[in-house]
């Protein structure tokens, strides 16, 4: 099978996963009764009066098939209700709240995957010395570690006892001066903004911001590439290939980087799925304890204040995003290793 | 006479599978993390137990695992003789020692209900599943991949807040979210071991199909679920102190590590003053979790086939 048809089979299996995404977040709305549900669309107390006629305009009552329709062609013209805990759209709330998000992302994930690697190979490579023990300890604690107690953690110490690094995206004076006329906000993602518009006081500010939340979303999450890299790398090293490549007298760093750490990334690959999931329940933690208002800290606001709306739409785009990447890494996969494709 | 013909029968069968399990233990007898692993959780166990003797409820307070309450002050007090972890709470102060012997018994209690029904669910559903194939094995493993499509804490967040915030509903959420993990490894393992001749020959013989799967099939489809279900039990009270956390948990004032922390949240202003709030209960949860997870990984290398005997 070529990559193309490869591909077209893979797209094909993507509307199922997605109509069943779409069906179970419709199953939980229909916990709730037709009045709760309309109170989705109020977007305004004045609106209460007119909830019968949201019930009728929305179908409410209507069988559940003739409901769903209605529900998933709101949902397609990007109609998800009313957030409450931020009073705005739900749509307009994620558009606000992802670059923030997107810019934690941004940071943490190249750290946390080269450091994973870096770590894993290490400790396969010196297998049951001092290295590889001190990282498989850590690693075992790091995965035991409470995430919000992590950042909280760093908040005592290094926000409350020594002031160094405050919580929230900006302090005052750069948040002053990002809301003003002179900084045009590209992306609304605040260290690629201040390049662009050539404030490097604004870049080092929102770094500052940065430190605290990514430090504390990559000790949550590089144990776990450390411990899938360390044992696919072992695995890779005991491959006749490598024995022979060594005992040809090739230098052993030259196999350990050229012959094994190649083949050892298949693995990593497959686990970008549960690494991206990682991220997902890590950001909504860190962006909460460190008051970093990105959709995850607005998903937990809303979840404490039962905001229906919010999670749920939170949790549909979750899902989606997480489905459509993991497509995207199952494609790149199957060009790199063309044993995938033929499976 | 017909008992004693039964118990030698007995005996004789399960010879293999003692000497297997003493090969187990001696293995795990080995290796000095395991002991720890298993130290910690026995010591979490008896504290469970213990809780009524260790930290007595006051006579006249209803329900043992709400915290009893002092005061109307939300400012925390240090460690102290009647508060050996010091206090904490808004609006009055709760005691941290009795939280944290308490929360045992909860963290306990929920780890055991949500692993217990996550492997009876996937034991069904993974066994039917990968024993029949065909059209039930897809119907069943496309809902899974649904559930696989979510975040788990995300999608159990969801569920919670649509249930209500409440111990019950944490519990509830965390099943609908774990079993599909579970029920797809069952399912790998049962279409394996189906495949083997003796199955075969148990069908052969005239077994009914249920006799199949529950003598031959699942005794050696349960291993994986045993190392699963370990790590699982640690994971999940991670997961349970992060929802407790994010006020999703059980009401106020229940006993319960993550609640504790999420109390000691707004002192971190103060720095190291107020340290006992979240030193104490953060430890708990700590230490229990890596309890499990070091036993986990002490049971994968003592179970699993490929490993032990190395």
């Amino acid at each position: 099978m070529g990559l193309r048809a490869y591909i077209i089979r893979r797209l094909l299996l993507l509307i199922p996963t997605l109509i069943g995404v779409t069906l179970l977040i419709f199953a939980v709305l229909q916990l709730f009764d037709p009045v709760e549900r309309a109170s989705l669309y109020v977007t305004d107390p004045k609106q209460v009066a007119a909830i019968p006629e949201i019930i009728e305009k929305y179908h409410l009552n209507a069988p559940i098939h003739v409901q769903y329709y209605y529900w998933i062609r709101e949902i397609l013209q990007g109609n998800l209700g009313w957030s409450k805990s931020v009073s705005m759209r739900v749509s307009a709330a994620i558009l606000q709240f992802f670059p923030a998000t997107a810019e934690l992302v941004l940071w943490s994930g190249p750290i946390i995957v080269l450091l994973g690697i870096r770590l894993g190979v290490s400790s396969a490579v010196h297998k049951d010395k001092a290295i590889d023990h001190a990282t498989r300890t850590s690693s075992i604690i790091g995965w035991s570690l409470p995430s919000f107690w992590i950042g909280i953690i760093l908040l005592a110490v290094f926000y409350g006892q020594f002031g160094w690094f405050a919580p929230e995206r900006l302090g005052v004076a750069a948040k002053v001066y990002v809301t003003s006329e002179n900084f045009v906000r590209y992306t609304q993602i605040n260290t690629v903004d201040a390049i662009l518009n050539g404030q490097p006081w604004i870049f080092l500010d929102a770094l500052k911001h940065l430190v605290l939340p990514v430090m504390s979303l990559t000790i949550q999450i590089v144990a776990l590439i450390v411990r899938i890299m360390r044992s696919s790398m072992l695995e890779a090293l005991s491959k006749g290939y490598i024995i022979t490549a060594r005992a040809k007298g090739l230098n052993k760093n030259e196999v350990i980087n050229k012959h094994a750490k190649k083949n050892a990334m298949i693995p990593v690959f497959t686990v970008t799925g549960i690494l991206l999931a990682g991220m997902l329940n890590g950001i909504v933690i860190t962006e909460t304890v460190f008051e970093h208002k990105g959709i995850g800290w607005w998903a937990a606001r809303a979840a404490s204040s039962l905001d229906i709306p919010a999670v749920l739409a939170f949790a549909l785009f979750a899902g989606v995003l997480f489905v459509i990447i993991n497509l995207i890494v199952d494609i790149l996969y199957a060009r790199i290793d063309p044993r995938i494709r033929l499976r | 006479m017909w008992i004693r013909i039964r118990l030698r029968r007995f005996r004789k069968d399960m010879q293999p599978s003692l000497r297997e399990l003493k090969f187990s233990i001696n293995r795990m007898k080995k290796s000095p993390l395991s002991i720890v692993g298993i130290g910690i959780i026995l010591f979490f166990f008896a504290i469970a137990l213990l809780a009524p003797v260790l930290a007595p409820t006051p006579e006249g307070w209803r329900d043992p695992y709400m915290i009893p309450r002092e005061g109307y002050s939300s400012i925390p007090t240090p460690p102290s003789e009647k508060h050996p972890f010091g206090t904490v709470g808004t609006g009055g102060q709760y005691d941290i020692y009795y939280g944290c012997i308490w929360g045992t018994r909860t963290a306990i209690y929920v780890g055991l209900v949500v692993v217990g029904s996550n492997v009876l669910v996937a034991l069904l559903i993974g066994s039917i599943s990968g024993y029949y194939g065909g059209k039930i094995d897809e119907v069943l493993m496309r809902i899974t991949d649904v559930m696989f499509a979510f975040p788990a804490l995300i999608l159990a967040m969801a569920l919670v807040t649509a249930f209500g915030p409440s111990l019950d509903s944490v519990v509830k959420a965390l099943i609908v979210v774990g079993w599909p993990s579970y029920a797809r490894v069952i399912r790998g393992e049962v279409m394996s071991i189906k495949e083997n001749d003796y199955v075969e020959a148990a069908k052969a013989i005239g077994c009914s199909d249920l006799r199949v799967i529950i003598r031959h099939i699942l005794p050696n489809a349960i291993y994986p679920l045993v190392i699963m279900a370990s790590l699982d039990l640690g994971a999940i009270v991670l997961t349970v102190a992060a929802l407790s956390f994010l006020g999703l948990g059980p009401q106020p004032g229940f006993a319960d590590w993550g609640q504790m922390i999420s109390f000691s949240r707004n002192w971190i202003v103060e720095g190291l003053k107020y340290w006992y709030t979240w030193t104490v209960p953060g430890l708990f949860i700590f230490i229990f979790v890596l309890g499990w997870n070091l036993l986990g990984d002490a049971f994968r290398d003592v179970l699993d086939p490929t490993l032990r005997r190395r």
